[in-house]
Formats: structure tokens, C-alpha cells, sequence
């Protein structure tokens, strides 16, 4: 390789440096979307890169629903500590008792669809303009057509039919009053790439991301983790399991899977050898249907 | 390992999705759940095999429609490269998206149909490559299996291109034989044709050198956002950040603030808080000027040298992608990398047919999806680079002001 050539890790990563400056060049009040999971701690990183020594040109935002893991909810507080950023966190139980929504019910009952509600409130809330997210096109099928700045109604919907064109590494972050971007800088990466990147510059990572032990149910082929938001029944399988977590959500709709891998080699090698999507092996809310994540996108759903 | 961009360009049922679908499995880029979606799907069809075109169709619409109408994107890689593909329609009602698709393709794969040979689509399809300079140029002569692997048939079309290429300009052709349906020539060589003396279809994609596509030599920095941290300790800190986007820059450089035209020089380069003596493109750092002068957004660094021009009237190449039609007079906003000025379209001087490369001589609009060339005067001036000889300072895109929507993107020429 000559002296003047990046590889893929460094191309990538100039390319989501580049974005996020682009954010701040022209929003007047963007935020960050945290949430504790890999790429959201991927994306800190980035930020750090991309301004310091100066301040985050935006907070830490955080929509909990309630029932995230508690390892992700005290590293989140640690690293917005650590990095001295400012975080924002809001509750999607709060909006549940004052707007009076209905919960899902049943055994996995997600709070996946009101977290919609909780994000659009704290947009307005803020005046956001513009809402930075780890969401890589490599996810699933409708998101590999969603550009890297992309335009939101004031019901935070996207529009499929109407995207604007994105060309070069020119980002059109033009929009009208109540509009607000929702914007990916690492688009282009994929799961590989994200945690090839976080071996490279050593990023801490919540533990649940190694195997541990972990008490889990085993539903449908997955294993979910015991916890306070899932009803058992007796007749429920429930077993200890060494696992971990390959993408980190909600309790009730993130699975675990099962693994030794107690270092990031140890990982990495894991999912080369894989044989499922990351969404297909850890994510229940996608398996509704086909479109089910383009459906929940058009609602606002990030 | 680095990084290929390319797009695949083709006719409604050249074979583009099964390309793609082949290149994605071949790579096992594709997983068991995601196969056994695609499984159930095809099962809806008749034929019941599986249908690698299904990977590729994202939105439920072109699912229901059976086309693709927007860009999509698609990642694989291979021990050598990092592929990203952008998956464009081919219709002629959907240049804008292939525009889009190709504006940062370091390749582009152009589909045949060996029954049909080169079409009106594919003179398209390369004029729209060799307008938005794609460096190399890979001819994919699908459905081989369906002309009995003949070397005729393949020479034929090969000399046809030729003279599209010839007449384009296009530098780096490569032509190969292929069939994606059953995967000759993607991965490995098939032996089906003992005629063909090139590579297979991915080892030209792993090969292609697209380090030298860089400009080293002509240093551009555009100022995204200046780091001000005001704290006691950092008082005096000001640095400029943005991604240096040709060139190298070394510390003591004497340079050149444009469009202001200001001298100073480099103090320092900072990347990740870290001092470096030289940086160079594609990279994002902070740069540091000896002088205290004022700097901001839109603001080009540029290492004495050869300039950009610095002008408030351009000549462009336009590919227009609004529904409402482009008429000389319009006010839009006008972006090139971080320089944001307004501006307005003095004259349409021709309209170029995309199929055929004929000019129609001042017409009185563009409608969308037309090609023009057109004058453009800015309110203020900016600091460009002819599109053909540095890409990366010779794209813009106009902007409507009152829709907020990207209109039309500009090469300069
Ligand atoms: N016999 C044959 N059929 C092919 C080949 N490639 C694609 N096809 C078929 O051509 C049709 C159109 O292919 P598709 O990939 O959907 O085309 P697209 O519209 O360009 O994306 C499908 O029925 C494919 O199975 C090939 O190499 N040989």
C-alpha cells in the first residue's frame, strides 16, 4: 500500500467524521440518539474524532423505554460522564401516563412502536432539527435505500417515493419549519465493519456484548432473557445459557445468542462464521412480516 | 483492503438483480434468514426456484411492481476489497436515480443482453457513466447460456460498444462473457468459454486500481465547521475542520484561503487530537493557519499551486430532477461541497438526448430527467475545478429554495 492510501477502516471512517461535521455546519440544534448499543457507542466515538478538543455540537439523547438492559442504562451514564457530554433522557413510561396510550399485551409486549411517540416529543420538545443515528443500510432491505440525510415530515414520517436525490458527498440538509433529518453517517458500514472498527481503536462496549451467563427462555429457536417485562408461563423452557448479545434493544425483542466468545477476536470470528443477519437472529419485532420495518419507518420509527 | 464503489446499469431484465443476487450468495453475503425469505416469496411465483433478483428489491412497492426504483444499496467484500454496490433502475424515467447512483462509483458494470446486443438503453447508460466520469468501465455480457456461449455473438457486441466507448471517451473498458443466472464468470472462471481469455467478473472487480482515481496533486480543503472550544486553557484554539478532498497537506505549507484569496500558512494538522506532519485525501482532519485571519464554512483551503477558478458565472452539464421544469431565469440555491450561495440559471444552451447524444439548441426548459448544458451566475463567487479534471470540486447540486429539495445536479465544465 503507498503511504498516501486509507484502507476500507480509515475510508470509512473519514467518510462518517465528514458527515457529522456536516451536521453541525448546518443544523441549528441537531442531537445525538444514544442508546448504549454498539453502533450508537461507535457513532460517540466518531463525534469525539470529529470535534474535539471543542464540545459535542449537540446532547446525548436518550428515549428509554423502560425496559432496556440495565448494563447498556449505567454504561450510557458512565460514558456521557466520562466524555463530559451532555444527556438527555426520556422515558417512554412518562408519555405512556400522559397521553394515556395503550401497551401492547401478551407475552413479549414491546414497547417498540409508542418509543415513536416518546422520540417526536422530544423533538419538539428540543426543537430538534436534525437526529443523528447508527442505523447502517446493511440492516435490512428498506434501509439500503435510505439516504444518509434523510427528510421527516412533522410525524417524523419518511417517504419512500420522495426521497431526495444524494449526490457526491454533498448533503442537502434543507427543510422546512417542523421538518426535522434523520441522519446515519455510518450507512455504509456494515456489522463487520462496526466491529472490526471497535477491535482497531479498542472501544469499550457494554459487557452484554461478551458471553455470560444469562438466564433465557427459549422461544421460537430464540433464547430471550428473563426479566421483569416478559410474562412466564410454567410451561415456559427456561434455562442457563452462556450467551450474548449481537445488537442491543429492548429485553422483551432482543434475543441472546448462544457463545463463548469472551474477547473481540473471539467475536469477530463468531460472526464471519455465521450464518443469520443480525436482525434475522436477534431482533423479534422484524419477523411480523416482510415489510415490517419499512412499515414501522414510514410511522416515524427510526 | 480498500474500498470499490460501483454501479450496475441495465435494461428491465438484462439480468442486473441476478447479477447482484449472484455477486451477494457467491460472497455468502447473504444469510440463511434472508434466504429463506426470499424462499417464501418465490414460492408466490411460478416457477418456484429460488430468486436471487429478490435480494435487491427493497421497497414493498418495487416488490409488488417487480422493478427497482430507487437506489439501493448493497455490501459485500472479499479478503482483498470492501464492495459497496449502488443498485440503480435503469429507465429512462429514473435517470435521476442512476445519476445518483453513479456520482461516486469508482465503476460501473454495464449490463447486455447477449440476444439483444447494445441497445438504445445501454448508449444511455454509458453516456450518463462518461457524463458523471466514472473511471472504469466494466461490459457484462449477460445470458450467455441463451446464445450457446457463442464467441460470435460476444465479438459482435464487443465491437459495437467499442464505438460507444470510442465516442465517449470512456478510457478503462473491459468486456467479459457471462451468465448471472448460472453464475459463469462471476466468481470463477467458467470453462464454458474456452475463447475468453479475461478474468472472471469479481477478480476484475478485486483488481481494478482505483488509487490512482485520487488527486494527490491539487490540494482542496473545503471548511466544513470551525472548532472554537473557548475554555481557559483552549483560548486562542481555532481550528478548521473538514475532509481534505484532493491533495496532501504538510505542516509550514504556504496556502490560500478561497474565494477570499488570503495568504497564510499551515501551523498545524490535527487528527484525532493527535499533531501529523502531512495529511492527504481522503482524510478528515483539523487544520491549523499560522495568521489570525477569518475563516468560516464554505471557505476553501488550497496549498499555493494551481488554483481553483474563482468565478460567479459557471458553465454546466445540469441533469434536471424535478417534476417542475427548470426554466432559464429560476433562482436556486447552489452547494459544492461545504459553499452554500444563491444563484440563478442565466441560459439553457442545448439539451443533450441521453440515448443518442444529439443537441437540441436552446430550448426553453428542462423538464425531469433531461440533460442541459446551462449558465449559472452565483451571488457571491466560488472556488471550482472543471468536473472532468477533479470530481470531487467540480460536483454541485441546486436546491429549491421554497420545496427544499435537490433539483438538479451540476458538473462543471
Ligand atoms: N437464461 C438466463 N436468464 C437470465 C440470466 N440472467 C438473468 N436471467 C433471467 O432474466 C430475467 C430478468 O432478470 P432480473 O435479474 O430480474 O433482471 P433486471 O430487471 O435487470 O434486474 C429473470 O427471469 C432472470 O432469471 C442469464 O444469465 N441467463
Amino acid at each position: 500500500m503507498s503511504k498516501y492510501q486509507l484502507d476500507y477502516l480509515d475510508q470509512l471512517e473519514s467518510e462518517s467524521i465528514h458527515i457529522l461535521r456536516e451536521v453541525a455546519g448546518q443544523f441549528e440544534r441537531p442531537a445525538l440518539l444514544f442508546s448504549g448499543g454498539k453502533d450508537s457507542i461507535t457513532l460517540v466515538h466518531l463525534a469525539l474524532k470529529a470535534f474535539r478538543p471543542g464540545k459535542f455540537p449537540f446532547p446525548l439523547v436518550h428515549i428509554d423505554t423502560g425496559h432496556n438492559f440495565p448494563e447498556a442504562l449505567r454504561f450510557r451514564d458512565e460514558l456521557a460522564a466520562q466524555i463530559g457530554e451532555k444527556l438527555i433522557v426520556r422515558h417512554v413510561g412518562d408519555t405512556i401516563k400522559l397521553k394515556n396510550l395503550t401497551e401492547q399485551k401478551g407475552k413479549f409486549a414491546s414497547r417498540n412502536a409508542l418509543q415513536t411517540y416518546t422520540l417526536l416529543d422530544t423533538i419538539e420538545e428540543f426543537g430538534f432539527d436534525a437526529c443523528i443515528g447508527g442505523a447502517r443500510r446493511d440492516e435490512e432491505k428498506a434501509r439500503a435505500k435510505e439516504r444518509i440525510f434523510s427528510v421527516r415530515d412533522e410525524f417524523g414520517q419518511w417517504n419512500p417515493k420522495l426521497q431526495r436525490p444524494e449526490l457526491w458527498n454533498t448533503y442537502n440538509g434543507k427543510i422546512h419549519k417542523g421538518e426535522n433529518v434523520r441522519i446515519f453517517p455510518i450507512s455504509n458500514w456494515t456489522e463487520l465493519d462496526v466491529w472490526n472498527y471497535i477491535r482497531r481503536h479498542n472501544i469499550e462496549l457494554p459487557p452484554i456484548y461478551y458471553a455470560h451467563e444469562r438466564e433465557v427462555l427459549e422461544f421460537q429457536g430464540q433464547l430471550v432473557a428473563t426479566s421483569a417485562f416478559i410474562q412466564l408461563e410454567p410451561t415456559d423452557k427456561i434455562s442457563v445459557k452462556k450467551v450474548r448479545y449481537r445488537t442491543v434493544g429492548d429485553m422483551t425483542c432482543t434475543a441472546a445468542v448462544e457463545s463463548n466468545a469472551a474477547t473481540i477476536d473471539d467475536i469477530i470470528s463468531e460472526i464471519i462464521a455465521t450464518k443469520t443477519s443480525e436482525r434475522g437472529e436477534t431482533r423479534i419485532d422484524d419477523r411480523v412480516s416482510e415489510a415490517a420495518m419499512e412499515d414501522r419507518k414510514k410511522n416515524g420509527y427510526f | 483492503m480498500d474500498i470499490l464503489r460501483f454501479i450496475t446499469a441495465g435494461s428491465v431484465d438484462d439480468g442486473k438483480s441476478t447479477l447482484i443476487g449472484r455477486l451477494l450468495y457467491d460472497s455468502k453475503s447473504i444469510m440463511i434468514d434472508q434466504l429463506e425469505a426470499i424462499g417464501r416469496q418465490s414460492k408466490n411465483r411460478e416457477d418456484g426456484e429460488i430468486d436471487l433478483a429478490l435480494l435487491t428489491d427493497g421497497l414493498r412497492a418495487e416488490r409488488e411492481q417487480g422493478i427497482t426504483i430507487d437506489v439501493a444499496y448493497k455490501y459485500f467484500s472479499t479478503p482483498k476489497r470492501k464492495f459497496i454496490i449502488a443498485d440503480a433502475p435503469g429507465h429512462i424515467q429514473y435517470t435521476r436515480n442512476m445519476v445518483t447512483g453513479a456520482s461516486n462509483a469508482d465503476l460501473a458494470i454495464i449490463l447486455i443482453d447477449a440476444r439483444n446486443g447494445v441497445a438504445e438503453q445501454t448508449r444511455r447508460h454509458s453516456i450518463i457513466a462518461s457524463l458523471l466520469k466514472i473511471p472504469h468501465v466494466v461490459v457484462a455480457i449477460n445470458k450467455m447460456d441463451l446464445v450457446d456461449y457463442s464467441h460470435d455473438v460476444y465479438n459482435n457486441i464487443v465491437i459495437d460498444y467499442a464505438e460507444v466507448a470510442r465516442n465517449l471517451g470512456l478510457k478503462d473498458v473491459t468486456y467479459i462473457p457471462i451468465s448471472a443466472l448460472n453464475g459463469d464468470n462471476i466468481v470463477e472462471k467458467s470453462d464454458k468459454y474456452p475463447w475468453y481469455e479475461g478474468e472472471s467478473l469479481l477478480h476484475i472487480l478485486e483488481n481494478t486500481e482505483v488509487q490512482n482515481d485520487i488527486n494527490l496533486t491539487d490540494g482542496r480543503f473545503p471548511v466544513q465547521y470551525v472548532i472554537r472550544p473557548q475554555t481557559e486553557d483552549l483560548h486562542d484554539y481555532r481550528g478548521y475542520a473538514g475532509k481534505i478532498i484532493s491533495g496532501v497537506y504538510r505542516k509550514g505549507d504556504k496556502v490560500v484561503v478561497q474565494p477570499s484569496g488570503i495568504e497564510s500558512s499551515i501551523a498545524a494538522i490535527e487528527k484525532d487530537g493527535k499533531e501529523i506532519d502531512e495529511a492527504f485525501a481522503p482524510q478528515s482532519v483539523v487544520l491549523h493557519l499560522k495568521d489570525d485571519i477569518d475563516i468560516s464554512r464554505g471557505d476553501t483551503i488550497v496549498p499555493t499551486g494551481i488554483q481553483p477558478n474563482v468565478t460567479n458565472e459557471l458553465e454546466v452539464l445540469l441533469c434536471w430532477m424535478d417534476n417542475k421544469p427548470l426554466v432559464p431565469g429560476n433562482k436556486y440555491l447552489l452547494q459544492i461541497n461545504s459553499r452554500t450561495v444563491r444563484s440563478s440559471i442565466r441560459e439553457i444552451q442545448y439539451k443533450l438526448n441521453v440515448n443518442t447524444l444529439q443537441k437540441e439548441e436552446a430550448p426553453d426548459k428542462a423538464g425531469l430527467n433531461d440533460v442541459v448544458k446551462a449558465v449559472i451566475k452565483t451571488a457571491a463567487p466560488i472556488a471550482w475545478d472543471a468536473y472532468a479534471a477533479l470530481r470531487s470540486n467540480g460536483g454541485a447540486i441546486l436546491i429549491d429554495e421554497t420545496s427544499c429539495v435537490t433539483v438538479g445536479a451540476c458538473m462543471i465544465q
